[in-house]
């Protein structure tokens, strides 16, 4: 009789899945503010709720780990379908073979619309789109700028190195502030090369040639780079920031009047200080001011076995409609000309909308090259170690070497 | 009655013994067999893995073919060459001297990059001894400031921790009431997560809103400047030894105290009839009764501390200027960060055999005259 009951619920089971189950496609995705992983939720329901041939399943997996996890899944071949990517990670996982090329799954009138900021190309090829981007900018204290009789710079005048210079010496010799400036220093892993390697390349030099990608000499310790990395190594000899901040919170606290941060920070600090926050462009080291482009992006695996279905979801996501919703609900920069429009923050009038001219104007993208987990891992040693206050010169020139063998190791990544 | 059973004991005295034991054994086999799987699965086979891996290119993620490039990594590890450095001299072949006095000496970047043997060698420290320049260059200066910085580490967290877990084993053995409160207060760091004490103690150390050196400055009247803790090269890894000594020593506690508790009441009883005072019994008695214990716990602390990582990791990143960096974590960055694993492999080879060498040296220290 037990048999005969298990049999009957057996098929009942297979008979209620065999009816027009939908296909699954498995997403992973890095954990990141409750509004973001909201907004993504929320996206993913719209998604299945708008069609029955596909249901996207998605798997939040810890932030601090997570680009390990995903090489660790490649490597496994155990991949979801859609997962998503530090930008500048994609040339990596291009040049292995984990991600397939999106030109021919994209809707090509989207693909238009995507700004340099939302996309992930190797070789000519686009591999990962993104739905916003951040900028980076120094949020500042209108009313410490004003005591001091310091000029507030816009987005078409911004600070000259002389007058970043001296604002940051005259807010230190007002002895109101321990520190002017905060600049994160103590954030791990990829913030160094974000944060900084724009502060390089507006001095002039670079991380890697960028006509070849295959060599440093010369770009990385270059007498721009020198002249870089001993200005870089002067804010902390000189006491204008702190060497090995607590917390990232000394802006929200009121211990520095300037924080050298992203666009993510803008409503918390907003919140805060009101009408007494105001938003500078980074300053022109020579070469124009630099900020970093292109934030977390996604991309299809080689082995994901609907790729149609993955597909439907990325333009379904990278629509202006959802771009534009997930702006709204995280306060992220809309990547997509279609969307800005639709925002709240980013429309021609939006009071976020300097962070949009910013990307356009400023935005440079970290280069392209499957080495990148290398140079920036190289790059971070190199900046904590001038930070410390080793020879700059030196620091530098061990960088370029450890980089350039590493190239040679790696047949030259493919570039050549 | 008794005799016949005596004496066929005797007549076949190991017969019923073997017969015994072999069943035994194959029992233990199979009672075992999941943990030893377990044991050959994650630690044996990817030990095997690392060898291998340690002779060839292999990456983490490379569209490249894996090769075989012999003792490549290891070479590049390993490699330490001595310098003589020769003053600069002008034209007329007289020493140029710098406005101190002093000979000057050529950048030793240049000398190495002049030489096309020496282009991957990077300097390691120099010293100046009577009046001639030595330079210790190394391919890999990074693992050598590890090495010491673990050597170092060791040294110092071994003897503090197991020093204090002992005297916090003498404390908690006392028959007080309200003892178990104590035990699992000193225990609780050990079950807490590394990583999120790390994150605690990088508050308690900072400079300027840290609790440790507001503490300092209140207790000195504003004597104490504030310390950098964690900034300072002379002071950060002394830092993480306190910190690593704190977090550690509950679980050599709890050893020191089930080797204190196996000590027979007797010993002691007797001692005192003797009238021998503290010190007499803790020397002739507690100490000898320890030897195992302690031979136990020196033996896994040191292989714990030489395996540094997480607080390092969690704290400074191994800086300022490389004070903190350790073997694994140079290993860990090789590996994960940097995708070159096959160098990975190679670095925790060597620190394989480095501590299976120091974990042997320090047994056969400690068990002195004893097999």
């Amino acid at each position: 009789m037990n048999r005969t009951l298990l049999s009957a619920l057996l098929f009942l089971g297979f008979s209620v899945s065999a009816y027009a189950e939908p296909v699954t496609i498995n997403m992973w995705r890095h954990e990141t503010g409750d509004d973001e992983v909201n907004a993504n939720k929320a996206a993913i329901e719209r998604f299945n709720a708008s069609q029955s041939k596909y249901k996207v399943v998605y798997e939040s997996l810890p932030k601090g780990s997570y680009t390990q996890a995903i090489t660790a899944a490649a490597l496994a071949n155990n991949l979801p379908c859609i997962f998503d990517m530090d930008q500048p990670t994609v040339p990596n996982f291009a040049w292995s073979g984990y991600i397939r090329p999106l030109d021919a799954y994209l809707d090509a009138r989207l693909k238009k619309t995507i700004n340099a900021g939302g996309k992930g190309e190797f070789r000519g090829k686009l591999y990962s789109v993104g739905q916003f981007d951040v900028a980076l900018g120094i949020f500042a204290r209108k009313s410490a700028l004003s005591k001091a009789g310091i000029r507030i710079p816009s987005a078409a005048k911004p600070w000259t190195l002389e007058e970043f210079n001296a604002a940051l010496s005259t807010l230190k010799a007002s002895g109101d502030w321990e520190y002017p400036i905060e600049i994160h220093n103590g954030y791990d892993g990829e913030w160094w090369t974000y944060a900084f390697s724009p502060w390089l390349q507006s001095f002039g030099g670079d991380l890697l040639n960028p006509k070849d990608l295959t060599e440093a000499e010369g770009t990385l310790n270059g007498p721009a780079a020198v002249k870089f990395g001993q200005w870089f190594q002067g804010l902390f000899a000189k006491g204008y920031a702190n060497k090995k901040p607590a917390d990232d919170q000394a802006f929200l606290l009121g211990r520095v009047p300037l924080d050298y941060t992203g666009s993510w920070a803008f409503s918390d600090f907003s919140k805060k200080w009101g009408s007494d926050l105001v938003v500078l462009p980074p300053p022109n080291f020579g070469k124009g001011p630099k900020i970093g482009a292109a934030s977390w992006q996604w991309g299809i695996s080689t082995s994901c076995k609907n790729p149609e279905g993955a597909a439907a979801y990325i333009n379904f996501m990278m629509s202006p409609k959802e771009v534009a919703t997930m702006s709204d609900k995280t306060s992220l920069i809309p990547t997509t000309t279609g969307a800005a429009p639709l925002t709240k923050d980013y429309n021609s009038k939006g009071k976020a909308r300097f962070y949009y001219e910013f990307s356009k104007r400023f935005a440079v993208s970290r280069p392209a090259t499957p080495g990148y987990p290398f140079v920036t891992s190289t790059f971070e040693k190199a900046m904590r170690a001038i930070v410390q206050g080793a020879n700059v010169q030196d620091t530098l020139d061990d960088a370029v070497d450890l980089i350039e063998r590493n190239i040679k190791d790696n047949k030259g990544y493919g570039l050549n | 009655m008794t005799t016949p059973t005596f004496e066929s004991t005797n007549v076949h005295p190991t017969k019923p013994r073997k017969k015994n034991s072999f069943p035994d054994f194959k029992s233990a086999l199979w009672m075992s067999a999941p943990a030893l799987l377990g044991l050959f699965v994650f630690i044996v086979l990817p030990f095997l893995l690392a060898i291998l891996f340690s002779f060839s290119n292999q990456r983490l993620m490379s569209p490249n073919p894996t090769e075989f490039v012999g003792f490549r990594n290891y070479d590049r590890l390993l490699s330490v060459r001595m310098l003589t450095l020769q003053p600069e001299k002008d034209e007329a072949g007289k020493i140029l001297l710098d406005e101190t006095g002093q000979p000057t000496y050529p950048r030793i970047r240049s000398v190495l990059r002049s030489d096309e043997n020496l282009r991957e060698f990077k300097e390691l420290f120099t010293v100046s001894l009577f009046g001639q320049r030595t330079a210790v260059v190394a391919k890999d200066p990074i693992f050598w400031i590890g090495l010491l910085n673990i050597l170092k580490f060791s040294l110092m967290v071994v003897p503090l921790q197991c020093g204090i877990a002992l005297l916090l084993a003498f404390l908690i053995n006392q028959k007080l009431p309200g003892m178990q409160v104590f035990r699992t207060i000193f225990f609780s760091p050990v079950v807490t997560s590394m990583v999120v004490i790390a994150i605690v103690w990088t508050f308690l150390y900072d400079r300027q809103v840290g609790l440790i050196n507001q503490m300092l400055s209140a207790l000195s009247f504003g004597h104490i400047a504030p310390i950098d803790w964690l900034g300072e090269e002379k002071i950060a890894l002394l830092s993480i030894v306190i910190m690593s000594a704190w977090q550690g020593m509950g679980f050599q506690m709890v050893v020191f105290l089930a080797g204190l508790q196996s000590i027979p009441e007797e010993l002691y009883e007797a001692a005192e009839l003797d009238g021998a005072g503290g010190w007499q019994k803790f020397r002739f008695i507690t100490l000898p009764g320890l030897r195992n214990t302690l031979n136990f716990v020196l033996t896994t602390t040191t292989i714990g501390a030489l395996g540094l990582f997480t607080q390092v990791d969690v704290m400074t990143q191994g800086g300022p200027n490389n004070s903190t960096v350790t073997v694994m974590m140079h290993a860990v960055r090789s590996g994960y960060q940097e995708q070159d694993i096959a160098y990975g492999s190679t670095i925790s080879v060597v620190l394989f055999v480095l501590v299976l060498l120091i974990a042997l040296v320090q047994r056969r220290l400690s068990m002195g005259g004893q097999r």
